[in-house]
């Protein structure tokens, strides 16, 4: 049973929340120990959202700290930016390629940045950028893409797919539940 | 059984099992979800009160008549229910009552940074910080076993980290809790100076009990390691201290009011080192010095935010951390702003076209304060836009509050406008206050209030008319008005602005993302009629994106409101597909 700190960045209304929910769940499933943090509030608005997800043996804080992540998953590539401090220098950076402009971008105060992806994989090794969005799109709902991303990153864990599955049907909405587990598996094949 | 529980469900989990049948609330990041996840117990009655001093008032009644209560709020709202937190101080209970509060040190979603541990001090009421989830269903439990052990209410604090963190924890069933017998009590209940000069003495002599309580209590522990170091801590300090000082010795202070003097000496006079380690105030540190035990805590850490493991090591060991964990470079900021399709944005669209000085408050239209709306100028408490929009008035006279309107949510005006209102008929104001009515408290998760006509066990209750309220308080010139019909909005704002007697003007729509609105038919932009005049970029809706070269639409983002297509003049705004929502 290894340790493993996943910090997942988004903007408010991707989905972050949930993403961390089920891997809990995933994870505490599987016999380790859990601990979760996560920022409501004003964030929700389309802020930068994030939360951390700490699981291992005996997990004492909540919180990851800078060069402690082992993985960052990403659900936008201006905030894989802003978190990429927290990546452990052989860490794994998932990374949707997908730009949501922030407000002062779109009112023209700041540029959004240029060759992030670029940026990103000069200084890790392990940068996997995903096109999730276009995942989620040929599933039919784009608000998937978070699950998707999920099940992309259930690889680099050994938790089996079937607690997976069954943390997506204990987390999730029962109506989404069978369009989820198909993001979960898809993100799954895409990983290999 | 196991469960992995946000810190606020588990406290919820522990009233459930400790056999609480009464829960009073106001939300508030970041405690809400307590009383969210109470009123899915169907043993107990939860509801949410206008404001946290009703809500306290309610837990006070429901402990007098037998009751275990418990009530939430975060921590400002512990301002509000100071009043009735110092009496119920000297009263003591019948049945258990135990006040959550929530502090955010760091404010992720605050206008201060107080530290409501001072409340216990100054209140001489007992306070229990549990530093994970099991600990805090445990310490609700412990709490309000406590508050009736000791004819006292408790009050249970956490932080945003506590909060909103999430951990395993084992539960149990319900206790069943007989409810007490009520007994009319003059001398104990009713605190005319008499009797509160009496029961002030049993106060004291309660805190002097409580103390050699806290000598004894299991909540307090000490875990012994390398005595090079020893550290007192509570909380989610506590954490952060382990994961730093993997290997010392700890005294974790799972009551941190009254604190137990002689555990603490003995336990600083068996380390070389002593580290007190709390966020926010010394509180803990200022009671060590009060005892004469030398210690190290603020001298070296911060007094402002959150603390975290490579904090402590930087600070304390000098070890050269990665450092400052708020700090992204110059990565573009990504502040949260109003939603696609939210109705405030007609109202500050039309408040900076009319350049009026706005006083603002507390929800999600504080976000209207930030570009490119900008349109808010103050932002100070629940509640304090109106009684600022008279103050002003009365020190720069009445025309300037022609160019001044007050801006209040539905149920912030509840929470707290109610009086301000007043306070202009009364006083002979002339304002005009906009109670932005979106039916719901969109802020912290949309949650029903007393004008969505809905209870938050979700049953049908009657609405409160703001109409005849305002009639009522002696408001004539009251409107009700769409602020997306940006015309008529305007009209309405220019003549009630104008007007010298008081006014309201209720812009009502519902917030974007409740389920009952359907905007339907997402816009898009024809290039052929877009004359790029960038006006449409004065709504800041993050839909509408300029490219540089011309505006276009992200369609995964757009509502389908229609605002756009109400402010552009070529009609270059039109209904394309399906909207997402
Ligand atoms: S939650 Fe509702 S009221 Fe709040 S910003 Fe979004 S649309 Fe507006
Ligand atoms: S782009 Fe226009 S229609 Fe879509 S949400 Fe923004 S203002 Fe409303």
């Amino acid at each position: 049973m290894r340790n493993l700190s996943i910090l997942i960045a988004g903007v408010g209304g991707q989905g972050t929340l949930l993403t961390s929910q089920v891997l809990g769940a995933a994870a505490m499933k599987a016999g380790y120990d859990v601990k979760m943090s996560e920022v409501h509030g004003m964030a929700q608005r389309g802020g930068s959202v994030v939360t951390y997800v700490r699981i291992g043996k005996n997990v004492n804080s909540p919180v990851i700290e800078k060069g402690g992540a082992d993985i960052l998953l990403c659900f936008e590539k201006l905030e894989a930016l802003r978190w990429i401090d927290y990546a452990k220098e052989d860490g794994t950076v998932i990374v949707n390629d997908q730009r949501i402009d922030p407000m002062p971008v779109i009112i023209g105060s700041v540029k959004y940045p240029e060759g992030v992806i670029e940026k990103l994989s000069a200084r890790f090794p392990n940068v996997l950028p995903v096109k999730a969005l276009d995942a989620a799109r040929e599933l039919g709902n784009i608000k998937v893409l978070n699950i998707v991303m999920l099940g992309l990153m259930a690889k680099n864990t050994d938790i089996p797919v079937e607690t997976w599955h069954e943390a997506i049907r204990e987390t999730v909405k029962e109506k989404f539940v069978d369009l989820n587990i198909k993001a979960f598996d898809k993100g799954y094949q895409m990983a290999v | 059984m196991k469960k992995l529980m946000l810190g606020n469900e588990a406290v919820a989990r522990g009233a459930y099992e400790a056999g609480v049948t009464v829960a009073s609330a106001y939300p508030g990041t970041p405690s809400t979800e307590i009383t969210e996840f109470i009123a899915k117990y169907d043993d107990i009655y939860a509801e949410w009160a206008p404001n946290e001093k009703v809500a306290l008032e309610v837990a006070i009644g429901a402990s007098f008549g037998g009751a275990r209560a418990v009530c939430a709020m975060k921590h400002v709202g512990l301002n509000v229910a100071a009043d009735p937190l110092f009496t119920v101080s000297y009263t003591g209970v019948n049945g258990g009552l135990v006040i959550c509060v929530a502090d955010d040190p760091g404010m992720h979603s605050s206008q201060n940074e107080q530290d409501s541990r001072n409340y216990a001090l100054a209140a001489k009421v007992p306070m229990l910080e549990p530093s994970d989830s099991q600990e805090c269903k445990d310490y609700m439990i412990k709490a309000l076993e406590i508050s009736e052990q000791f004819d006292t209410p408790v009050i249970l604090r956490l932080t945003t980290r506590i909060s909103h963190s999430s951990s395993i924890v084992e539960l149990k069933d319900r206790e069943a809790v007989p409810l007490k017998p009520y007994k009319k009590d003059f001398g104990k209940h009713v605190m005319m100076p008499a009797m509160a000069r009496k029961r002030h003495v049993i106060v004291e002599e309660r805190m002097k009990k409580l103390a050699l309580y806290a000598e004894e209590t299991e909540l307090n522990k000490i875990v012994w390691g390398s005595t090079d170091i020893g550290v007192i801590t509570s909380g989610i300090s506590y954490q952060y201290s382990k994961e730093a000082f993997g290997d010392a010795s700890f005294l974790k202070l799972g009551m941190i009011y009254p604190l137990p003097e002689k555990l603490i000496k003995e336990f600083a006079s068996r380390v070389k080192t002593l580290y007190v380690i709390e966020e926010l105030d010394p509180f803990i540190e200022t009671f060590l010095k009060k005892i004469g035990v030398n210690c190290i805590g603020k001298e070296k850490l911060p007094v402002i935010g959150e603390y975290s493991a490579a904090l402590l090591r930087g600070k304390l060991l000098e070890e050269d951390t990665a450092g400052d964990n708020e700090n992204h470079g110059d990565v573009p900021a990504r502040p949260p702003v109003l939603c696609p399709g939210c109705p405030h944005r007609g109202v500050f669209y039309t408040l900076k076209k009319n350049k009026l000085t706005v006083l603002g408050d507390i929800g999600c239209y504080t976000l209207g304060a930030l570009p490119p709306l900008e349109s808010m100028d103050t932002c100070v408490c629940m509640g304090a836009s109106i009684g600022m929009a008279h103050g002003i008035e009365k020190a720069r006279g009445s025309d300037f509050a022609r160019k001044t309107v007050a801006v209040i949510g539905d149920s912030t005006f509840i929470h707290s406008g109610i009086t301000g209102l007043i306070d202009i008929v009364y006083n002979k104001g002339t304002s005009t206050v906009i109670i932005v009515d979106n039916s719901t408290t969109g802020m912290t998760g949309h949650q029903d209030n007393p004008c969505t006509g809905i209870t938050l066990k979700g049953e049908l209750t009657r609405q409160v008319d703001l109409v005849k309220l305002c009639h009522a308080i002696g408001v004539e010139r009251v409107r009700v008005c769409d602020p997306f019909d940006l015309d008529e909005f305007d009209r309405v704002v220019r003549e009630e602005t104008s007007s010298d007697e008081p006014s309201v003007i209720i812009a009502q729509r519902p917030c974007a993302l409740l389920k009952s609105v359907k905007y339907g038919g997402l816009v898009r932009v024809n290039a052929d009629l877009c004359r790029y005049c960038k006006v449409c970029m004065r709504l800041g809706c993050p839909a509408i994106v300029d490219t540089g070269e011309g505006i276009t639409i992200n369609d995964a983002l757009c509502g389908g409101c229609n605002l756009c297509i109400s402010v552009c003049r070529f009609n270059a705004f039109e209904k394309a597909g399906d909207s997402n929502a």
